[in-house]
């Protein structure tokens, strides 16, 4: 009991407050980079790290930060974090940093980072909000992950770039659906997610 | 030419909305109503109009490499780039701010109906990533930038009208439970995309 509490924030945003299919924030990123798995699990690793700091960040400062001026801070703190991010992505892999082009920087504007620091980081203390950061940021992964496993399985047969549909269904007149790689079947894909997701949770 | 050519690109073919996904959660969330969602539309498009050319020359004088040497010789090799994220970001929310107070004070029921959603224009993804945008392309003068920024307005003014107009209806239509709100919006937005698709190829 007493342990299932101390893990609450990490655990609600799995799938009871998820954030992307429940409370519905963070979708440009989520469904613009679902095309293939790697670009989709770098983008998830990104946003959780600095969901993460930006969090603890906030949290440490939350007393002495005026209200007025809260967005502009949170924006810096956010902005310089993410060009870090930015910095390390293009040295250690510069392929998936090309293929997340913008999206890297738009992090910066991703509503989940903006809206948790409002409504968690400024009322709670920094290793709460850590847990938090870190379970949203997966939270956003799993919608992520599992929407770019279908549209790489049936958009271009492969998983992680392997091959995973065998030659023979090809020679036999298998065809890649060359629909899901096209920007509007990722809506389509999130709408099934959403649709599965509210029939089991049934509230 | 060339111009009109890339206003017509950046509207249908280039929609920020439904090539791009940019500006999405405020898209959504704003696209209840006809009235507010164009009152965030032409805000949107007001930003990304001022922004683009703002952002052009602060990234064409200040942050390219090799941008400062018409501060001096020993300039020339400065490389800023990687503090354009920090730069633009400054630059919008700024834009912003002056918006949120002329709106105030000359459309006080458009602001009201706003609420929440006009201070969150700053993190709008469709104006930082115009912004990114232009940055990537390397257009050649502001006036350029100036026309993509129009562009780029009016196609996601498009896109949450229409939206906002089709959601009107759907009160009057038999969605399953699980559906409803969110999951049938996902859904008519690709199908929307999927139409807008039909722009490709397009040229003038």
């Amino acid at each position: 009991m007493k342990l299932s509490k101390i893990f609450e924030p990490l655990v609600n945003p799995l799938s009871r407050e998820n954030p992307v299919i429940v409370q519905v924030l963070g979708i440009c990123s989520a469904l613009a980079v679902t095309a293939k798995l790697q670009p989709a699990v770098v983008m998830t690793i990104s946003v959780t790290a600095v969901l993460a700091l930006a969090n603890v960040i906030i949290s440490l400062m939350r007393k002495t930060i005026p209200t007025s001026i809260r967005i502009i801070v949170q924006l810096v703190v956010v902005a310089a974090l993410v060009v870090i991010v930015d910095q390390v992505l293009k040295a250690w892999n510069y392929d998936v940093s090309k293929q997340l082009s913008v999206f890297i920087g738009l992090i910066i504007t991703n509503c989940i980072i903006m809206g948790r620091l409002e409504a968690f980081a400024l009322n709670n203390r920094p290793w709460d909000s850590f847990l938090d950061g870190v379970g949203n940021g997966l939270g956003y992964g799993i919608i992520l992950v599992v929407v770019a496993f279908f549209r790489e399985l049936l958009g271009s047969g492969t998983l992680w770039g392997y091959q995973i549909i065998p030659q023979w269904c090809y020679d036999n007149g298998y065809q890649n659906n060359g629909m899901m790689i096209l920007p509007p079947m990722a809506l389509i894909t999130v709408a099934c997610i959403i649709w599965f997701h509210r029939r089991k949770e049934k509230d | 030419m060339e111009n009109l050519n890339l206003f017509i690109r950046s509207i249908f073919i280039d929609n920020m909305v439904f090539a791009y996904f940019l500006g999405m959660c405020s898209f959504l969330a704003v696209s209840k109503n006809v009235k507010t969602a164009f009152g965030l539309g032409v805000a949107v498009c007001f930003v990304l109009i001022i922004a683009l050319p703002v952002c052009w020359f602060l990234n064409t004088y200040l942050l390219q490499p090799g941008a400062l040497s018409w501060f001096g010789e020993e300039y020339a090799t400065a490389d800023l780039s990687f503090l354009g994220l920090i730069m633009f970001i400054a630059v919008i929310a700024a834009l912003v701010q002056i918006l949120e107070m002329i709106i105030e004070r000359y459309a006080p029921a458009l602001y009201a109906s706003l609420g929440i959603f006009l201070p969150l224009i700053a993190v709008n993804c469709a104006i930082l990533g115009a912004v990114l945008f232009m940055q990537q392309r390397d257009f050649s003068n502001a006036w350029t930038a100036t026309v993509y920024g129009a562009g780029s307005g009016i196609g996601w003014l498009l896109a949450i009208v229409s939206l906002a107009a089709i959601r009107e209806r759907l009160d009057e239509t038999k969605i399953p439970a699980p559906l409803r709100g969110i999951g049938i919006t996902f859904i008519i937005t690709g199908l929307m995309g999927i139409a807008f698709m039909s722009f490709l190829g397009i040229k003038i």
